[in-house]
């Protein structure tokens, strides 16, 4: 037993990685599905900040990301966007991250084409810029002095979009969804602070935590934090929305539930063997 | 395009059809390209829908017009505001009329009465601006409104950060009054950071097993403060290494913190009076990439088995990786950062963590200088004020609830810590 | 004089930045702005010095056979063939440039992000052990968030009796955001308000001189 023990506090961290692995790509092979309990919380509170804009507002979503936490992100750009043009709310893209103005036309293009939403009249990408929040500062007195014109070259004069948007005050709701730096806190600090902009975020799963302190502020309206929080705006949509496509952040909960519960079993086995082995070893545990 | 949006265009089309623009318009909202010769002899003569639509009842009036300097900004801007009188048409748009100082009045724009309010910039600071605002409605033009005048200014100071600028003062003035006790030779004390004492140890153990020791600066550039105070904390480890005779490694992600590490290191080897030790080729740059930089770094790591690593500076997602990395390779972990997303990572797989504010006191506690010991007391000193104020405030707007004087000190709280 | 320079265009820049803060008049609106697009331009050039080191670096570890010197051929490799796509055909969409960063080096950087999810695993099997009543007291809020966060969480509450068709049938979702909104909220402004305290102190210390050794030589 005791051999045993000693054993199961020093597992090979292959093996560790193995079932790991195991527990992710099982659930997504054998399209586990568990129900998401929805409630109040910041997800439900970005989608009731939505949900009341009059239809015609304008909302910009800065697409603060790249391909490397595009799992996480990207279903709640496409469900974000869904949710934008299916409530007839027209859509301002950026970025502030170099790909995330593609990953944001990917995401735009993809809500649009589904919902017949017209670039130039409903949607815009105006592209990367470089500044962050020097150009957040910027872009609340002009919003042309940043985009002089769009991603594809177009002149911002020549954006039906653009032509009663000049300057940051004017839209109705700021998103950022948010990798890192620069992202949700240029926002807070530019948007929400300096100009009075309601801003909501979106971010990853570790990020998520440290955004809390401004949703207790009121400085975030509300928040989709990782993938639990892109499942949540999915679950949410299809609830309320009557006909509302599935997306992708859905199944990866499956995997991620499974995966919670075995790094969970690998504690319990490490702490049952600190504790019997602990009254073996002599002077203080570390 | 939406169905819904495609009729009232059609409809615009056919009556823009109508009519012509007279040449010399001004185009905006409430004016429509009218009729050449139709709408002569019209008293609406600046422009209309048609002729066929006789001008209706005066249009409602602007009333409380007033101009004023925008506070706080940099100058040549104004704000105009107005207010609706509830008799005659509703107009549709307001016409800004602007002169300046006895020219002629130009057209500055048009807008939505019910905006209420209008900023004007790119003006000339101590010229007098006059504003006449003109109520538009069915392309007809009402009485003009009346004027406001006002005279742009820039602001020499931003009163909506006073308060900021009077508890930056206080935290500033009690810093240095402690820097100025610890010159005049009061002994300070500063409780014992285990990190910070484990550096010596680190340094002798990667000595003793003649194993290299790795250094990462973090993955922003140097305008990052984290960044900076990483260097400071380089060189008194590179005085240590150079002391002990290890080999130092540092790998950069930015161009610039690798210049700054180069010569931070020479510096202090130079110092410790051994030049001939200092190896450029050592403190390399890798990439820019985020997650490139971490496998490169991860490289090193199995590759050259460093005795001890430090992590100390702004990490994001990549943390976790370099510090499982480097406890797989078995070496001893000091890591520090102000991230707070990336401190648990750091505390569950390094030995020794440096949280938030250590980081910068790092360098104050390696050198045991008083200046910068008695800098680490008004650190706390200030700590301590702003603990005061957090308590006063919950104190207050607790109690404000129930008693109004506590409620006006709370809003005064708010007042001292807001800024614009 | 060495020192002196250094440490002057410090203390005035440094006064600016803080200046531009609170004094909205030109120029020290403007000053702020300079000084930044300013450092850009030289941080822009710097790539070039960081360019220029990593082939030195390389082309020497090949020159004289260092240990493991047949990765350099590889990273020097690399860096030449993608310089040479950039330059040739452009980095827009469809490009060449393009194609090997979507189709190469975008999934290595998803791959990389992806080794989180196993050292994760790993570091929580190593470090959370119940040592003390703190380290009991944290493996527990990691239990209940790590059940909080994902759906499977209710799903077990909800196999006790009655949970289900109670008034809180999220009990276990419930208490996570509790946890998120409530302790983990203040832990975060803690830290937050102690680092910040850091950042103004040390910046104190450049601009005024006291804290000297990131220029390096003695003070």
């Amino acid at each position: 037993m005791g051999r045993l023990l000693e054993r199961l506090d020093k597992v090979d961290r292959r093996v560790i990685y193995i079932l790991m692995a195991a527990s992710v790509i099982v659930p997504l092979a054998l399209k586990l599905d568990f129900p998401i309990p929805i409630g109040s919380g910041p997800s439900m509170d970005l989608y009731m900040a939505i949900d009341t804009l009059p239809p015609g507002s304008t909302v910009i979503i800065s697409f603060d990301y790249d391909p490397s936490t595009k799992a996480e992100l990207q279903p709640m750009a496409v469900a974000l966007t869904r949710h934008l043009f299916g409530h007839g709310v027209r859509v301002i893209g950026m970025a502030m991250w170099p790909q995330g103005a593609s990953l944001g036309q990917q995401a735009m293009a993809q809500a649009a084409d589904s919902l017949g939403a017209e670039q130039y009249e409903d949607w815009v990408n105006l592209g990367y810029t470089v500044g962050a929040g020097v150009s957040l500062l910027r872009m609340g007195s002009s919003i042309e002095a940043v985009y002089p014109q769009d991603r594809d070259g177009v002149p911002y004069d020549s954006i039906p979009l653009m032509r009663d948007v000049r300057r940051l005050g004017d839209v109705d709701l700021a998103i950022s969804l948010s990798a890192g730096d620069p992202g949700i806190h240029s926002w807070v600090m530019m948007a929400k602070d300096t100009y009075g902009v309601p801003v909501g975020g979106g971010c990853t799963a570790v990020s998520a935590p440290e955004f809390y302190t401004y949703l207790g502020t009121g400085q975030l309206v509300g928040l989709l934090g990782g993938l639990r929080g892109a499942a949540d705006y999915e679950t949410i949509l299809r609830e309320r929305i009557p006909g509302a496509p599935g997306g992708l952040a859905t199944p990866g909960m499956a995997a991620q539930s499974i995966s919670h519960l075995v790094i969970m079993g690998f504690i319990v086995i490490g702490n049952v063997a600190f504790i019997a082995g602990r009254s073996k070893r002599k002077g203080g545990a570390k | 395009m939406r169905i819904a949006s495609i009729a009232p265009l059609l409809l615009w089309t056919l009556a823009v059809a109508q009519v012509s623009a007279p040449p010399g318009l001004a185009s905006g909202p409430g004016t429509q390209p009218g009729a050449a010769d139709s709408c002569s002899g019209c008293p609406a003569a600046a422009g209309c829908l048609t002729c066929a639509a006789p001008p209706a009842a005066a249009t409602a009036r602007l009333l409380d017009i007033s101009a004023a300097d925008v506070p706080n900004d940099v100058g040549g801007a104004v704000e105009l505001a107005w207010t609706m009188s509830e008799e005659g048409v509703p107009a549709d748009s307001v016409q800004v009329l602007r002169s300046a100082a006895g020219a002629e009045p130009e057209e500055a724009g048009w807008i939505l009465p019910a905006a209420g309010s209008w900023a004007d910039e790119g003006l000339r600071d101590g010229v007098e601006y006059t504003y006449t605002l003109v109520p538009w409605a069915g392309g007809v033009a009402g009485a003009p409104a009346g004027s406001a005048s006002v005279v742009p200014a820039a602001s020499w100071f931003h009163m909506g950060r006073l308060g900021m600028f009077i508890l930056l003062t206080i935290l500033t003035l009690v810093i240095l009054a402690y820097i100025e006790r610890a010159k005049r030779g009061h002994k300070l004390y500063v409780r014992e950071i285990a990190g910070i004492s484990a550096v010596d140890d680190a340094v002798g153990r990667a000595t003793e097993m003649g194993r290299p020791i790795l250094y990462i600066p973090g993955i922003m550039d140097m305008d990052d403060i984290q960044t900076i105070a990483s260097m400071v904390i380089l060189g008194r480890v590179a005085s240590k290494t150079a002391e002990y005779g290890a080999n130092l490694l540092v790998p950069n992600t930015r161009s610039v913190v690798m210049s700054v590490a180069q010569e931070v290191v020479k510096e202090a080897y130079l110092a410790a009076g051994r030049p001939d030790a200092y190896r450029r080729e050592n403190i390399n740059y890798l990439t820019d990439d985020q997650f490139g930089y971490a496998a490169g770094v991860d490289g090193i790591m199995v590759r050259q088995r460093p005795a001890a690593i430090f992590l100390l500076g702004t990490f994001y997602a990549e943390s976790l990786i370099l510090a499982e990395t480097g406890k797989s390779v078995g070496a001893i972990q000091i890591a520090g950062t102000a991230m707070v997303s990336q401190l648990p990572f750091f505390i569950a797989a390094c030995d020794y963590t440096l949280i938030g504010e250590e980081l910068f006191a790092a360098s104050a506690y390696l050198s045991h200088e008083p200046k910068l010991l008695g800098s680490l007391k008004g650190q706390d000193a200030a700590k301590l004020v702003i603990m005061i104020l957090i308590l006063l405030g919950v104190a207050a707007a607790t109690l404000g609830t129930a008693w109004p004087p506590a409620a006006k000190a709370a809003d005064f709280l708010r007042l001292l810590t807001h800024v614009d | 004089m060495r020192l002196f320079v250094p440490l002057f265009m410090t203390f005035i820049c440094g006064m600016i930045i803080i200046l531009q803060f609170f004094v909205p008049h030109r120029p020290f609106s403007t000053l702020g702005e300079r000084l930044t697009d300013w450092y850009m331009i030289v941080a822009s050039a710097a790539i070039f010095l960081g360019a220029v080191n990593l082939l030195q670096v390389h082309s020497a570890r090949i020159r004289f056979r260092q240990k493991n010197w047949q990765y350099s051929p590889v990273v020097i490799g690399g860096f030449l063939v993608m310089m040479a796509a950039g330059f040739g055909w452009g980095v827009a969409d469809g490009k060449p440039f393009d194609w090997m960063f979507q189709t190469m080096v975008v999934p290595m950087g998803a791959t990389m992000f992806s080794l989180l999810a196993f050292f994760v695993a790993s570091a929580a099997f190593r470090a959370f052990r119940s040592s003390n009543w703190r380290a009991t007291l944290l493996l527990v809020s990691a239990f209940i968030v790590m059940l909080g966060r994902v759906p499977i969480g209710d799903v077990i509450w909800r196999l006790i009796p009655g949970a289900a068709a109670s008034s809180h049938p999220n009990l276990v979702n419930e208490i996570a955001e509790w946890i998120m909104q409530v302790p983990n909220m203040a832990g975060q402004r803690a830290v937050m308000i102690g680092a910040s305290l850091g950042v103004v102190a040390t910046s104190l210390r450049m601009i005024f001189g006291i804290e000297r050794s990131y220029l390096g030589g003695s003070d």
